[in-house]
């Protein structure tokens, strides 16, 4: 894959490449930090220095469907270490789309001092580089969070309802199975089910790992466009929602979109298909 | 009445002996480090799909191997460099169930993934790890269905082994 600054993204400020991280390993202004789907691979070896965000512990509030509010944010960055000025680099398993959720959820308290790391924990490993397993820890930091703001990137099910009775684009990123209705969720899966299967209403149907090539990283922006705006008409002026499950993997697709294609206004819409497919009286297609 | 056999309930017992989740995680890992991948004898690259566990990210293949004793023996390849939760799956699957008689491993439940790991998994972490279960339980039943009769017809297994389609 060629450099980040050859791709042709929008913007290169939210991206960096492995071995820029491999660089600036010991700059105190920032604070890298991995965010996996697998709970055993932070303690089995991360980056050196690098912290651990977990998606369910760090980021969700502990009794609510909702994410951790300003005080539990504050926590969060006070434990990290972490400033208002401090630029947080976060990676991951899976392509970075945990990362990619991290990175969302740090925007509602308006850290927009983030980066990922492109091709994510799966590309530094196999680039050979260093990997430790004694826990980061960092003294705790003086960090002041404004109240939670959603209205910038995150979407409610009122909000989408409007958003489809106005014939808004949507994206769908789940697999087509599940965008077709033909999985529902997993037999016995006590967290993520949905009592309707099918997308909303006019939604495209993209799943997330279209834009990340074999290795996990980002495709090149040709490549981008080419699918979200040849294949399906997007433009960057669009009012978008994107959605999948539970909107973790739509926040890689959200990322995408804002940062690499530049698109102007894209919301997570996290409620996604558990709770659209369990909502009374929505609509819902079905090919 | 418990699920789980005599050795996999010790194994839980002991994971539950940690005092708090870093600790858990960190036998957890201790466990993973004792993964050896399929022998030679039993499957060479590239492996057969028939092997390949559904659903899983971390590129599961499952064989069971039929032992002398007329017991099963599981064996496990995880292709996926980061697949550390499936690979510690698997040598608590073979440590634990190979040997056991066959009627008690078609009963041990799906829910083990979550004793092991937890609830907060996520739904795909969920689907592979409780499909590697899902493969052991089938090629269980599997032999109890077809007794020593069948001599299986391992369309992926290696020349004279004596590897079960799971």
């Amino acid at each position: 894959m060629s450099a980040i600054e050859e791709r042709g993204y929008a913007s290169t400020d939210a991206l960096v490449s492995t071995e820029w991280v491999s660089q600036h390993l010991n700059d105190p202004n920032l604070r890298f930090a991995e965010s996996n789907e697998d709970p055993l691979l932070y303690a089995s070896g991360h980056i050196p220095g690098a912290v651990e965000v977990d998606w369910t512990r760090d980021l969700n509030h502990p009794l609510r469907r909702d994410y951790l509010d300003r005080s539990g944010f504050e926590a969060l960055m006070r434990r990290i270490g972490a400033t208002r000025e401090t630029t947080v680099v976060l990676y991951g398993d899976k392509s970075n789309w945990w990362a990619c959720y991290a990175f969302w959820v740090f925007q509602l308290f308006g850290h927009t001092n983030a980066k990922i790391m492109d091709g994510g924990r799966l590309k530094w490993q196999s680039e050979g580089r260093a990997l430790v397993t004694e826990a980061a820890n960092y003294p705790s930091s003086d960090y002041s969070a404004p109240e939670r703001d959603d209205s910038g990137v995150r979407v409610f099910r009122d909000q989408v309802l409007e958003h489809v009775q106005a014939g808004r684009p949507l994206v769908d990123v789940r697999s087509p199975a599940e965008y077709t209705g033909e999985r529902l969720h997993m037999e016995a899966y006590p967290n993520e089910g949905a009592l309707r299967g099918g997308h909303i209403p006019g939604a495209a149907n993209i799943p997330w790992a279209r834009a990340a090539n074999e290795d996990g990283t980002f495709k090149s922006a040709d490549e981008l466009r080419a699918i979200y705006t040849g294949e399906n008409n997007l433009q960057s002026g669009d009012d978008i929602v994107a959605y999948c499950r539970i909107g973790e993997r739509s926040s890689h697709t959200w990322f995408v979109l804002t940062y690499l294609l530049g698109f102007e206004q894209v919301r997570n819409y996290d409620g996604s298909w558990t709770e659209w497919g369990n909502l009374v009286n929505v609509p819902i297609e079905r090919p | 009445m418990d699920p789980y056999p005599e050795r996999l309930a010790m194994l839980l017992e002991y994971l539950d002996l940690a005092g708090d989740r870093d600790e858990r995680i960190q036998m957890l890992i201790d466990v993973a480090s004792r993964f050896k991948a399929v022998p030679d004898f039993i499957a060479t690259r590239p492996f057969p799909e028939t092997h390949l566990t559904p659903a899983c990210e971390s590129e599961a293949y499952v064989w069971c191997e039929e032992l002398p004793s007329q017991a099963l023996k599981f064996h496990f390849a995880v292709e996926n460099p980061q697949g550390i939760s499936a690979k510690c799956l698997a040598v608590i699957l073979d440590e634990t169930l190979s040997g056991e008689p066959a009627s008690s491993l078609a009963q041990v439940p799906g829910e083990l993934v979550y004793r092991i790991f937890g609830k907060d998994l996520s739904m795909g972490k969920s689907m592979g790890l409780m499909g590697m279960v899902s493969m052991v339980q089938a090629c269980a039943r599997r032999y109890l269905a077809s007794g020593q009769a069948d001599r299986l017809l391992g369309e992926g297994r290696a020349a004279g082994s004596t590897s079960r389609e799971p």
